[in-house]
């Protein structure tokens, strides 16, 4: 643990408690306490450990799961998926334009981290990857899919695409699609949670890329200056578009970019479901003592960065490999092996989630598309704005 | 009235906002135990606390998205840049973030944010530190953008400002800070945003200025008087939304406009309004519409260099000579 943090365990699994009113963000100038710099030490020793969270390792009553908590995981994770391989063959005939970002195979990371959160009470925002979080946080999947439709009912009312769902209700706060640009963003969400001392946290996505970006470290930088109730979460699916990790960063181990912030991180493995839980429970416990921290969520995505990607840069098998660890197929097993379902049960359950797919597409079908004035609407909450022509 | 300095009017509209509604803070560079790096905030850390006046690192992009991501939930953050020039590393969070989100979601949010601070020269400092924003954020599109001129107008404009429910940009000058200027001290002082103000009427030639400008125009208007022709002279205190009717209304009276823009000319806020002039009022136009900027160069160092790039009182006062063809 760095030296400079504050004394909380990883592994802390108490009641999460309300954020204490906070005296203030600004430091005071003169503290008594201060060392003098030029007291320099013989050396300066530094030693931080990061808690790995491996897949296979918890099991689910460990994390509380029931039967039902357990079916309604399962089927929310089948969502994600079914609603993006229609959104592919829906893009290929034409129906969904621009940029279609899919996030198939790491839907664990999203159906796990939203165990660990009060959704709608708490905040979440991401990046473009962004569909399989929205549906995680109980979006509508019709509203989502005429979102890709770019029709009115869409969840953004058709104005913001693939890469821009959001959903007030939900305290979903985007969909982002600017690598990192939204981090300093969830900075001020949490920022904002810790002015008012309501006791929520911010949960804040971005994918392995966005390490890269100087707006990652100015918010963590702030986050831990201020101790914001935030969470920043890494997904690592290995590559930044085309570039591997290994191709991008100077120290491939992305966690520790929580080292020059003061803050503790953990590695986890984004294919299973039940560690991604744990991982995120415990630092969203962090969270609610004002303790910013970093989760590297090792996970990988099948499809290339947009669809129009074939994803050559891949070594052979690779993709075959990490189709095996498979994040549905691992809870599926567990579920049978465990006895908490039938194989004919949970394939039940695929039908109905694919049927509620097909009539997501009915509906954003049957959805009209917005109204041309709609195009001046929402710029401003001022109703009479003097737009130019 | 009370008389003001221009940097006590602003301090004046913000804690008269802070003192009325809690979800109101101050955040930049030095705001608090600093006082303001132009003394602005000065006292306002003993008055409002270390959480509502919040000292950030240099770090622009970073507390520029924070104040950002606290609009967005709840908060009504006021974002100050030591000056407009190092606005350009948090570009993308006022382009993309702040002017954009509420589209892209569809109206589901609101940024009731402002970021204020000194915009264009200040002097001998070379080209970083000289730059005049108007144009480059009266482009976008979900932004507002407001420009005082004098001290009682900064306070009626700040606390418009702060109260709009869309995110305002407010740009002020390091030049001006010390000018004094009698402030209304009416009870809730508030200027709308989006009006222009006609400062001076005349007949001759219309003169339009904002900020440092304002009082070249006026002193033109002066020499202009004394050679018995009456200029009207338009502050549009507000650039994005600009005010067009009042300045068209004014070049159907004097058939004749000079705009002096400190920013350079090319796709500048006088292009702008010399479009919208031969747009709406080409008829009524007895000369071609010219306009005083700063030199198509980067500021220089040199003083003399200096003088000559920034707008100059003479060569406005020629313009309006040309156009009434004198």
């Amino acid at each position: 643990m760095a030296s400079n943090s504050k004394e909380t365990s990883p592994t802390a699994t108490e009641e999460p408690q309300a954020s204490e009113s906070h005296e203030g963000f600004t430091k005071p100038q003169n503290e008594d306490a201060r060392p003098d710099p030029l007291d320099l030490p013989d050396a300066l020793e530094f030693e931080q450990t990061f808690k790995v969270y491996r897949g296979g390792t918890i099991k689910h009553d460990e994390l509380g799961f029931d039967t039902d908590t357990l079916l309604r995981i399962y089927r929310n994770m089948l969502l994600q998926r079914r609603f993006e391989e229609r959104s592919l063959q829906m893009y290929r005939k034409q129906n969904i334009s621009g940029f279609l970002h899919l996030y198939i195979g790491q839907e664990a990371v999203s159906t796990g981290a939203m165990q660990s959160i009060d959704v709608g009470e708490d905040t979440v925002i991401t990046a473009y990857r962004d569909h399989g979080m929205g549906l995680a946080m109980g979006m509508d999947p019709n509203a989502c899919m005429a979102e890709l439709f770019g029709k009115k009912d869409g969840c953004s009312k058709g104005k913001g695409g693939s890469m821009h769902f959001f959903s007030k209700e939900k305290r979903m706060f985007g969909g982002h699609g600017i690598v990192g640009q939204h981090i300093p963003v969830g900075t001020g969400i949490a920022f904002a949670h810790k002015y008012r001392g309501d006791g929520k946290v911010c949960l804040t996505f971005f994918g392995d890329g966005a390490v890269g970006q100087g707006a990652m470290h100015e918010a963590a930088n702030l986050a831990g200056l201020y101790d914001l109730p935030i969470v920043f979460v890494i997904e690592n699916n290995e590559y930044a578009m085309g570039t591997a990790v290994h191709r991008a960063f100077a120290d491939p181990d992305l966690c520790k970019q929580a080292v020059p912030y003061g803050m503790p991180a953990s590695i986890v493995d984004g294919m299973d479901v039940f560690s991604v839980t744990k991982a995120m429970r415990d630092h969203v416990a962090m969270a609610r003592q004002n303790q910013p921290s970093f989760v590297e969520v090792r996970t990988y995505r099948y499809q290339g960065h947009s669809v129009s990607d074939p994803a050559n840069y891949r070594t052979k098998g690779e993709l075959d490999q990490k189709k095996g660890e498979d994040a549905i197929i691992r809870l599926k097993s567990y579920l049978v092996q465990h006895d908490l379902s039938t194989n004919e049960a949970l394939d039940d359950i695929d039908d109905e989630v694919k049927q509620q797919v097909l009539d997501a597409i009915d509906f954003a079908e049957n959805s009209p598309l917005p109204d041309l004035e709609a195009i001046y609407e929402d710029v401003y909450t001022q109703d009479d704005y003097p737009f130019l022509a | 009235m009370a008389e003001l300095q221009f940097r006590e009017a602003i301090r004046a509209a913000m804690t008269e906002e802070m003192e009325r509604d809690e979800d109101i803070f101050l955040i930049g560079e030095e705001v608090a135990e600093y006082d303001g790096a132009y003394k602005v905030s000065e006292g306002m850390l003993d008055q409002f606390g270390p959480k509502r006046v919040v000292d950030t690192p240099i770090s622009e992009n970073g507390f520029t998205g924070l104040g950002i991501g606290a609009a967005m939930n709840g908060l009504r953050p006021i974002v100050e840049m030591m000056t407009w020039n190092f606005s350009f590393v948090a570009f993308d969070q006022i382009l993309n973030n702040a002017a954009k989100i509420r589209y892209m979601s569809g109206g589901q949010f609101s940024f009731p944010i402002v970021f204020r601070g000194p915009n264009g020269a200040a002097g001998q400092l070379g080209a970083t530190h000289n730059t005049s924003v108007e144009s480059f954020y009266a482009h976008i599109p979900g932004l507002k953008v407001v420009s005082p001129s004098t001290p009682n107008d900064s306070k009626g404009l700040l606390k418009a400002s702060i109260r709009d429910n869309d995110p305002v940009l407010f740009l002020e000058s390091e030049r001006m800070y010390g000018l004094k200027g009698e402030v209304s001290d009416e009870e809730d002082y508030v200027l709308p945003l989006g009006q222009a103000h006609v400062v001076r009427e005349g007949d001759a030639v219309t003169l339009v200025a904002n900020g440092k400008d304002y009082y070249i125009a006026l002193e033109v208007a002066d020499r202009l008087a004394e050679d018995g022709h009456q200029a009207e002279v338009i502050d549009p205190r507000t650039i994005r939304p600009l005010d067009f009717d009042t300045i068209i209304a004014s070049i159907k009276k004097t058939n004749r406009c000079v705009i002096i823009d400190e920013s350079n000319p090319f796709a500048s806020l006088s292009s702008e309004i010399a479009f919208q002039i031969q747009e709406r009022a080409f008829d009524y136009l007895d000369a071609p519409v010219r306009r005083i900027t700063a030199k198509d160069v980067p500021a220089p160092y040199a003083k003399n260099l200096m003088d000559y790039y920034m707008p100059q009182a003479d060569d406005a006062y020629q313009a309006c000579r040309d156009v009434m063809y004198l």
